[in-house]
């Protein structure tokens, strides 16, 4: 179920990745201020676009279950939610070594888009603990729904304390009026940003067919041993 | 801060690349460990049913012209 269409997706992104890749190192012009280390803005600004997308689209598919009752949404969540907290790890490492490098410092406590990132990150962290104190499945199902959408409610405040930050140290991306990135490095991000997204739906359809596949096997086994037993 | 000269640089990028890739790395494996394992259990649970064959030596496909002569079986 899961599995359909995989091995094309697979192959999309894998291509998609050695484009960004190839764009970024070998056509995106070096910055004027910040020179060659501006390169890790390639992966670290669209794995934090796809880590927060992912935690809304987590929330909408909460809303999905709590709307329709079925728990496979609700699997989906769980595995939306959890990839993006994979990428948000990503994000907040990368960022670190990005902000030592061009300023210095591993982190800066007064940057708000650096600690929104975190507080969200932080927010989502609570989503295992939440999820897995809960034994009765139907119940872990809800509560879990219940916290994808409330948090999930949450992520585009980081958003928007970006935009009305007025610190000129984090540069704005992209914006209504075109934001500040010249041709070359606006297709190298756009692309690096699409490869990144390829990559998110191609492990979470992964994940979710290996979970499905578990599911499976441990129904065959309950009904082979219910057999066994009568 | 004036850029950094591109050695230095090259470090941090680098740096930022490789925890990339290893965070990818790392999930694709605990992935393919899950997988891995689901496949044994099934070998197992086919030894158990006593079915025999498993999936890799399966029911072998005929093409549809040697199937077309077949008759369903009759009770």
């Amino acid at each position: 179920m899961y599995s359909k269409g995989f091995r094309p997706l697979s192959i999309a992104t894998v291509v998609a990745l050695a484009s960004a890749l190839a764009l970024v190192f070998f056509y995106a012009p070096n910055d004027a201020d910040q020179g060659f280390v501006q390169k890790i803005f390639y992966v670290h600004v669209p794995m934090a676009i796809v880590a927060l997308g992912g935690w809304v689209a987590g929330g909408l598919m909460a809303i999905k279950h709590l709307r329709s009752g079925d728990r496979s949404w609700d699997v989906r969540s769980y595995v939306a939610i959890h990839l993006s907290i994979i990428l948000g790890v990503g994000v907040l490492v990368t960022g670190a070594i990005w902000a030592r490098a061009s300023w210095g410092h591993w982190w800066v406590w007064d940057e708000p888009v650096l600690v929104s990132f975190l507080i969200v990150f932080l927010l989502y962290c609570v989503y295992y603990p939440l999820r897995f104190s809960i034994e009765d499945p139907e119940r872990q199902a809800r509560y879990s729904s219940v916290f994808a959408i409330t948090a999930g409610a949450f992520v585009p405040l980081n958003f928007i304390a970006v935009r009305l930050a007025e610190s000129f140290t984090h540069p704005r991306v992209l914006s209504q009026t075109g934001g500040n990135l010249p041709g070359e490095m606006r297709l190298t991000f756009l692309v690096s940003l699409a490869a990144m997204t390829l990559l998110f739906v191609t492990l979470w359809k992964l994940e979710l067919a290996s979970k499905n596949a578990s599911a499976q096997l441990k129904r065959l086994r309950t009904k082979l041993n219910a057999r066994l037993a009568a | 801060m004036p850029a950094l000269p591109l050695d230095e640089a090259g470090k941090y990028v680098a740096g930022a690349y490789v925890v990339f890739f290893t965070l990818i790395v790392i999930y694709v494996a605990i992935i393919g460990s899950k997988i891995a394992r689901i496949e044994r259990e099934l070998e197992e649970l086919n030894e158990e049913v006593g079915q025999g064959p498993s999936i890799d030596d399966g029911p072998e496909v005929r093409p549809p012209d040697q199937m077309a002569g077949l008759e369903a079986p009759r009770g």
